[in-house]
Parts: structure tokens; C-alpha cells; sequence
């Protein structure tokens, strides 16, 4: 849309529908990658010999499917950044912290090593 | 002054509109909301004493269609945002009442769900496992029923007429929500379901 | 609601103009008053408290009721008092600043007040049921678990409702239902201002041009947007444990307190900086206008603001040094901590600077503005020393912790909040504030607040623990308590002398112009007080500090022509409906469940109304 230059932006009058989203063939074309995606994902949850790879692997997946849906149905990729960055902003935020919990919890605390024996 | 100051209420710093603007802060807040909840959940559910345990009652291939379902109706209304966005309001209705219908069937099947395990003897008293996966996955539930709701009084008040100036906006920001849900879900789906044996 | 053209506010008036306004002076002006209201509660709760400690086993109050004063005090302070009284400047201030004629969501920004009046009432209400809440500000489960405070056998509605309807709720219940209400009031408003910052400024207006307390305003809000949820959550856990029997913190059953301990202080920490960025910006705001120099770097400040809030939530766990966290884990906790020492360095370093070398006016604004400046550095300086694990081992739960936090508190955040009162109290009402009065003001706080908190610093290393209600005389701790206990009456009677000052100066004649102090910013273009419409054509930014610039360099500053007409807004009782069916909601946990499914009807429809009201005129 118009507004991504901030010269443009300070100024420019808000045209709300004329975002140059795609259509809905492309929507269709993601919509067929997620249910691939999807299957794949319950696909190596099933196969005994890929458990080993299970977690990163469907981590890396889910992130794709995440990734996605942002990306074209929320249509990050197409209007403004400033709506990506306040994404970011809480998913990084989120991500970091409760990582940072976890890791208090499973690694470093005693009490919990007592109850888990 | 009046007539001018219409236009000016509309000009934007950032040539977004506004509406659309606090959906995303509100969605860079809840990614906090539920990170609390799935912390909860990935601390607790190997800590119970007794009752069952995540790998013990969670039934994948019927959560996968579920996490399906509500994939689809993803798909479903950017259609009817499509729709609305290029006049087709014939269209809007079609997906919008399709999305609905998917948020509903989700719903159908975390119903189904919550009985099947307390009927298997997991209730949200039964142990800490039990409570914060309830509070997650029932968290999740209300926000999809909230979604329903607005998506059913976006259908009727477009079938009444009363969805006019700006619906398209309307939609557009109702359907990041609804994306939004989408894309916890499958968040959770991988990491309370998929994750089960890990 | 026909009044599409409000020609000039204040010829309305009366109550139903107050509970319909969605005009974001009036609702500042409702914030700031209900702050004060509560901030009386707290204090007379402060007065208590020390007055139980002015002589060794003193029996004023009894140890049931100091727990109780010491939790009203601490939660009534920092969300209803603190937070609130921050929510009124950014309210009556940041639109003025940025050149806007209102918030992004009006009707939003009145609900946020209206469920912020009603939790506080519902968390005020313990009062009348007699069942006060006993746990700290902080809430630490298991205290607030059932088993800790289990509450009375019987419901508070008793005989009214049967038993099996209402629930037996002791004052924790107040505690929790009230917070999230609070909570909830101030994440409605975090989004409002993000989203009326970023996208409301008047033309020109480039971030960089943004007068610092609109900065601090949005980073701050930013904090209450991603820190409340946490908060919301482990409050969510705590109500389910004691109403639905969940097993969140139930010891027997595998659940841990320290994840309360964390969610508490993942939310907690940034929370300290929700209370002292805002009076950090209005200290940005006074200091440059009574030195007459620009805010010496601008640049510097806007980057330290945002690099304390964002290293503010990489520190929560310095709060639990002592709880056991492992070498490693209390290392890095303790690096981060000592980080936040740099940013706030910078600060401290530019706002001397700002002063250095400019013709200083020295108004009661700029007492208060350097007053903050030497109160909170000792208090950050205090906030160093804990940040070493081994010297917060040591204070860990004495009275030195109470005084780092009240020189911080009420050295920083009060002394910033008194600053920017007597800075902006013209343009809210239109009168000057008594300046030889406000001297008094400022000097018998400055006594009364160092009185009270320094000698706590003697008091914590001599080993005096907080939150007891009394201690045994031969310990060395008699002279420091009853010098502590009469700097807290002082304190009071600085309270009464400011209360008097506003009542003389609201009642006296003498007008005050749109610029008493040839200030900087954009609200000092616009008349004392504002018209409903703020700008009469909204302001073409060239420069930072654009009014100034406008003003004495480009010489360009024309006065805003009168009685020009715009469409506003209209009223609407909506707000008020809604955030009376959300209170309800919580309101049924602390009666009967009825009140909630009542609430959940309110409110929805309220938001009905709310969504087909005509509302633009």
C-alpha cells in the first residue's frame, strides 16, 4: 500500500481497502501448504524411527504454518511494517522470557530436581 | 471547520487505519497471555503426583482434525474479507458464516474432548497437569467463542443492513483476531499434543 | 444525544455530562481526582502503620490489621494511586502534545476509567465486609490459597442467597478480583494511547520531534500492554485454586509457589518502571522549560527510556536472589540488574546537564524536578546495591528494602508527579497554583519524606524485618522508628498544606494565560483551559519543542482564533454500561455466581449498544 514510505505516511490519507492483498488464488495456494503441512506434521509424529528429529522438526514446521498465516492471511507482508513489528515485539518478548522460565525450572531449581527426584 | 474536520479525523500518522492498529497491539499482548499459560502447562504437566498423565489421554488424531477445521476456516474468511473488500457481499456472507461454523465445530470438538476426559477421570482438580491444561486449552476455547459471536453479529448486521461505511475494515480487523486464535492454536496443538512424548 | 456540535464544554455540566464524557480532559481530570481520593486512603493506612511503630510493642493496631494496612497500602499506592494519577497526565497531556483533538478510541479510553473506579471500589469494598486482604501487594501463593486464608464459613450475602449459590470469600478474594479488574482497565488504556501515539500526531509531528513525556508515555505503555497479561494469567490461576478447586498451588498436589514468585515478578518488575517513566518524562518537561534551554540530549533520552524498559523485563528475578535459583541463573539476573544502572546514569547525566548553564527559574515545578533528581538518585543508587546477590542476601525483607523502594516511589515517581501538578495544573483548570504556598509544600515534603524513609536504611541494617507489626524495645531500633513516625506526620501535614494551596488557588480570581511559564511544547499554544476541540486547526509541526521554536525563533506563532465549531464525538452512557457489566463479572466471585452470568449479560449488551450507537457526529 501507499503509506510503507514515512514521507507518504505522515501525510497521506488512509485508503483502508486498497492494500494490494492478493486473491483468493493465493489464499487457496496456502491453504493447500498448510493441510501438507499439517500432515506432515502428524506423519512424523507417527514414525518410531524419526523421534529422535521429532522436536525440531515439528518446531520448525509449526513456525512455517505460523509463519504463513502472518504472513499472507494477516497479510504482514503487504501493509504496513508497523504492524510486524508490534508482532514481533510481543512474540520475541514472549518467547524470551517464558525460554528464559523454562530453563529456571528445568535447569537450575533445586527444589524442583528434589521433586522430580 | 465541521466539514473538514471529518477528513482529519481519518488522516493517520502512519496512513493505517486505527481500529486495525490496536488489533495488533492487542495480539502483541495476548502472545504474553498465552505464553504464561503454556509456560504453566510445559512446568506442570510432568509434575503431578497422580491421576492421568498428557500421554495417557491425549488423542491426536482427533485433535488433528479439529486443529484442521480451524485451520480451513483461516482460509475461510480471507475469502469472506476478499468479498467484502471487492463488493461481493453475497460472498462475505457465504465465507463469513462458514468461519463460524468452523469456530464452531472446534468448539464441538474441545467439548467432546472435556468430556471424554473427565469421563476418563481427568477433571481440572485432578491434578496440576489437569489444571493447567484446562486453563490453557478452556482460555483458548473462550477466545474462539468470542470469535464466533463476532463473526455471527458481522453476518447479521450486514443481513440487516447495518454494516455499511467502513465494513471492510470491520472484517479486516475482526479476521486478524480470528487469525490470531489460529495461529495459538497451532502453537498449542504442537506443543501440548504433538510434543506429548517428548 | 443530539448534541453533535458542542460548541464549549464547560457549559456542560452536571453529573450525566461526567458519567457520558469521552473527552480525554475530562477523563483525566476524573483519573487524577479519583487518584488523590485513593491516595488519602493510602496515606491515612501509611499514618496507621507508623503510628503502630512509633514506640516498641505498641498495641494500636493489632497484628491481623497491620497485615492488612501494609497490603492496602502498598496495592492502593502503586494501582490506585500511582499508575492512575500517570494515566490522568497521559490522558490530559499526550494529546495535547502530539496536536490531536482526542484518543484513537474515546468511548475505549472512558471504559478503562469507568472498570479502573469500579476495581478500585470492589478492592475498597473489603473494607465494609470487614475482611481485609492479608497478603502484600504481592500476593505470594500460597498465602493467597485457601489454605492460608480460608475466609469465613459463610458467604457475605448470608441468609440472603442460598449457600450452595454464593461462596465464602475472605479478604484475599478482594485482593485478586480487584487487581484484575485494575489490570484490565489498564490494558484497555495501553492500547488507546499506543495506537493515538503512533498514529494521531498532527502533521510534522516525527517521532523525533515528540516532547519526551509523549515518549515516555508510549514506552510505558508498551510495558502495562506486555507485562499485564502475565499478571492476568497468575491471578486467573490463584481464583481457580480458590474457587474450582485447581491444583495450581497446591504444594500436595505438585504445584510450586515459585511460579507464582515468577509470574508475579515477570509482570512486577516492569511495573516499577511503569510507575517511574512518566515522572521521569514530566521531570523532562519542567526541567527544560524553567532553565530555558532545550532537553540537553534529546536523542539520549528517548533511547535510554526505551533501553530501561526493555532490560526491565530481563531482571525479574532479582526480586528472588534468595529463593534458591542456582549460581548461574541468579549471575545473570544480577548482570542484567546492574545493566539498567547505565541508561538511568544517562539520564540523571543529561537532566544536570539541562540545568547546567541555562537561567533557572526556580518555581515549585523545578523544586519538585531537582528534589526528584537528588531523591531518586539515592534510591537507584540503594537499587544497585541489591542488584549485588550477596548485599540483597543481607537486606533481603529489612526495612533497608522499604527505604530504597519509597525513595524511588515517592523520592521519584511522587516527586516527578508533584513537578508535573504544579507544571500543568494551569492548563487543567485554568488557575495558577499558589507559588509561596507550593514552597512550603515542596520543603515540608522534602523534611517529612527524608525524615521518614532515611533512618529505615539504619533500621534494615540493624536487622528490623518488614511487615511485623511491632518490635521488642533493647534492640537499638526505639530512636529511628519515632524519628521515622514523625517524619510521617510531616509528610501528612505537606499533604494538607498542597491540598490547601489547590483549594485557594481554584477559588482565587487571577486566570491563568495559555503560556504562564513560556514553556516549549504544543498544549501551551492552546487556551487554559483547552476548548472541548483542543486545536482549532491542528498545528503544523516544523521542530522539536515546535511552540518554542514557533514562538521566540521562527516568530511565526499566531494566538488560535475563538468559538470555532467541530464535530466531537458524542457522549455516551455505553462505557459506563459496560464497565459496570465487567465489574459485575468479578463482583460474582466475591458474592454469588449469579452476579457474574448477570455481568456477562450486561456487558454484552452494552457492547450491542456500544457497537451500533451513533457516535461520530
Amino acid at each position: 500500500m501507499s503509506a510503507t514510505t514515512p514521507v507518504a505516511a505522515a501525510h497521506g490519507p488512509v485508503h483502508g481497502t486498497e492494500h494490494e492483498h492478493p486473491g483468493p488464488k493465493t489464499y487457496a495456494k496456502i491453504a493447500i501448504v498448510l493441510t501438507v503441512i499439517t500432515a506432515g506434521e502428524i506423519w512424523v509424529f507417527y514414525i518410531e524411527q524419526l523421534k529422535f528429529l521429532l522436536v525440531p522438526v515439528l518446531s520448525v514446521l509449526s513456525a512455517v504454518k505460523f509463519a504463513l498465516v502472518a504472513m499472507f492471511y494477516m497479510h504482514l507482508k503487504f501493509d504496513h511494517p508497523v504492524f510486524t513489528r508490534l508482532l514481533l515485539a510481543g512474540m520475541v518478548l514472549a518467547l524470551g522470557t517464558f525460554l528464559a522460565l523454562l530453563a529456571l525450572f528445568t535447569w537450575s531449581h533445586p527444589l524442583l530436581k528434589l521433586l522430580a527426584g | 471547520m465541521t466539514a473538514a474536520s471529518h477528513a482529519e479525523h481519518h488522516h493517520t500518522s502512519l496512513g493505517v487505519d486505527s481500529r486495525k492498529l490496536g488489533m495488533w497491539a492487542l495480539i502483541a499482548s495476548e502472545c504474553l497471555l498465552f505464553g504464561s499459560l503454556i509456560a504453566t502447562y510445559l512446568i506442570y504437566r510432568s509434575q503431578s503426583v497422580a491421576g492421568p498423565s498428557p500421554a495417557q489421554i491425549l488423542d491426536i488424531p482427533v485433535t488433528s482434525v479439529s486443529t484442521f477445521v480451524l485451520l480451513m476456516s483461516s482460509f475461510s474468511i480471507v475469502l469472506a474479507l476478499h468479498g467484502i473488500q471487492s463488493g461481493d457481499i453475497a460472498a462475505f456472507r457465504r465465507y463469513i458464516l462458514l468461519t463460524a461454523l468452523g469456530g464452531t465445530v472446534f468448539l464441538g470438538f474441545q467439548t467432546y474432548e472435556f468430556t471424554h476426559f473427565v469421563q476418563s477421570g481427568l477433571g481440572f482438580s485432578t491434578n496440576v497437569f489437569g489444571s493447567s491444561f484446562f486453563m490453557l486449552t478452556g482460555t483458548h476455547g473462550t477466545h474462539v467463542a468470542v470469535g464466533v459471536i463476532w463473526l455471527l453479529s458481522l453476518y447479521f448486521s450486514s443481513v440487516r443492513g447495518k454494516l455499511t461505511e467502513d465494513a471492510a475494515i470491520k472484517v479486516d480487523t475482526m479476521a486478524l483476531y480470528w487469525h490470531f486464535v489460529d495461529v495459538i492454536w497451532i502453537v498449542i496443538f504442537t506443543v501440548v499434543y504433538l510434543f506429548v512424548f517428548v | 444525544m443530539t448534541e453533535a456540535v458542542l460548541p464549549h464544554p464547560r457549559e456542560n455540566y452536571g453529573l450525566s455530562s461526567w458519567l457520558t464524557t469521552v473527552d480525554h480532559k475530562r477523563i483525566g481530570i476524573l483519573y487524577g481526582v479519583t487518584a488523590v481520593v485513593f491516595a488519602c486512603v493510602g496515606g491515612i493506612e501509611a499514618m496507621l502503620i507508623r503510628t503502630q511503630l512509633i514506640v516498641p510493642n505498641n498495641t494500636f493496631l493489632s497484628p491481623d490489621l497491620f497485615n492488612a494496612m501494609f497490603t492496602m497500602h502498598g496495592t492502593t499506592m502503586i494501582f490506585m494511586f500511582v499508575m492512575p494519577l500517570n494515566a490522568a497526565f497521559f490522558n490530559y497531556i499526550v494529546p495535547l502534545q502530539i496536536g490531536a483533538r482526542d484518543v484513537a478510541f474515546p468511548r475505549l479510553n472512558a471504559l478503562s476509567y469507568w472498570v479502573f473506579l469500579f476495581g478500585g471500589l470492589l478492592f475498597h469494598l473489603s473494607f465494609v465486609t470487614g475482611h481485609l486482604p492479608e497478603v502484600g501487594w504481592f500476593g505470594y501463593a500460597n498465602i493467597t490459597t485457601k489454605q492460608f486464608t480460608p475466609g469465613p464459613e459463610v458467604g457475605l450475602l448470608g441468609s440472603v442467597i442460598p449457600k450452595g449459590l454464593q461462596y465464602p470469600v475472605s479478604g484475599t478474594e478482594f485482593w485478586i478480583v480487584g487487581l484484575q479488574l485494575l489490570g484490565l482497565a489498564s490494558l484497555i488504556a495501553s492500547i488507546n494511547f499506543i495506537v493515538t501515539i503512533l498514529n494521531l500526531r498532527a502533521p510534522g509531528m516525527t517521532p523525533m520531534r515528540m516532547p519526551l513525556f509523549t515518549w515516555v508515555t508510549l514506552i510505558t505503555n508498551f510495558l502495562l500492554l506486555l507485562a499485564l497479561p502475565v499478571i492476568t494469567v497468575a491471578l486467573f490461576q490463584i481464583l481457580l485454586d480458590r474457587h474450582f478447586g485447581t491444583r495450581f498451588y497446591d504444594i500436595g498436589a505438585g504445584g510450586t509457589v515459585m511460579l507464582w514468585q515468577h509470574l508475579f515478578w515477570v509482570f512486577g518488575h516492569p511495573e516499577v518502571y511503569i510507575l517511574i517513566l512518566p515522572p521521569m518524562g514530566m521531570v523532562s518537561e519542567v526541567l527544560p522549560t524553567f532553565s530555558r534551554k532545550p532537553l540537553f540530549g534529546y536523542p539520549a533520552m528517548v533511547y535510554a527510556s526505551a533501553a530501561i524498559a526493555f532490560l526491565g523485563f530481563s531482571v525479574w528475578a532479582h526480586h528472588m536472589f534468595t529463593t534458591g535459583m542456582g549460581a548461574m541463573a541468579t549471575a545473570i539476573f544480577s548482570a542484567a540488574t546492574m545493566l539498567i544502572a547505565i541508561p538511568t546514569g544517562v539520564k540523571i547525566f543529561n537532566w544536570i546537564s539541562t540545568m547546567w548553564g541555562g537561567s533557572l527559574r526556580m518555581t515549585t515545578a523545578m523544586w519538585f524536578a531537582v528534589g526528584f533528581l537528588a531523591e531518586f538518585t539515592i534510591g537507584g543508587l540503594s537499587g544497585i546495591m541489591h542488584a549485588s546477590p550477596p548485599i540483597d542476601g543481607q537486606h533481603q525483607d529489612t526495612y533497608f528494602v522499604v527505604a530504597h523502594f519509597h525513595y524511588v516511589l515517592f523520592g521519584g515517581s511522587v516527586f516527578g508527579l508533584f513537578a508535573g501538578l504544579y507544571y500543568w495544573f494551569p492548563k487543567f483548570s485554568g488557575r495558577l497554583l499558589s507559588e509561596p504556598i507550593g514552597k512550603v509544600h515542596f520543603w515540608l515534603t522534602a523534611i517529612g519524606f527524608n525524615l521518614t524513609f532515611f533512618p529505615m536504611h539504619f533500621l534494615g541494617v540493624d536487622g528490623m524485618p518488614r511487615r511485623i507489626y511491632t518490635y521488642a524495645p533493647g534492640f537499638n531500633l526505639e530512636t529511628w522508628n519515632f524519628w521515622s513516625s514523625i517524619g510521617a506526620y510531616i509528610t501528612l501535614l505537606s499533604a494538607l498544606v498542597f491540598f490547601y494551596n489547590v483549594f485557594v488557588s481554584l477559588r482565587g480570581r487571577q486566570k491563568a494565560p495559555a503560556d504562564p511559564w513560556d514553556a516549549r511544547t504544543l498544549e501551551w499554544a492552546i487556551a487554559s483551559p483547552p476548548p472541548a476541540y483542543n486545536f482549532a486547526s491542528l498545528p503544523d509541526v516544523q521542530a522539536r519543542d515546535d511552540f518554542w521554536y514557533r514562538k521566540h525563533e521562527a516568530k511565526t506563532f499566531k494566538p488560535e482564533p475563538e468559538h470555532v465549531h467541530v464535530v466531537l464525538p458524542n457522549p455516551s452512557y455505553w462505557p459506563l454500561i459496560v464497565g459496570a457489566g465487567i465489574t459485575l463479572m468479578g463482583a460474582g466471585f466475591l458474592f454469588a455466581y449469579v452476579l457474574t452470568f448477570i455481568g456477562v449479560a450486561v456487558t454484552l449488551v452494552g457492547a450491542y449498544g456500544w457497537s451500533f450507537a451513533k457516535f461520530e457526529g
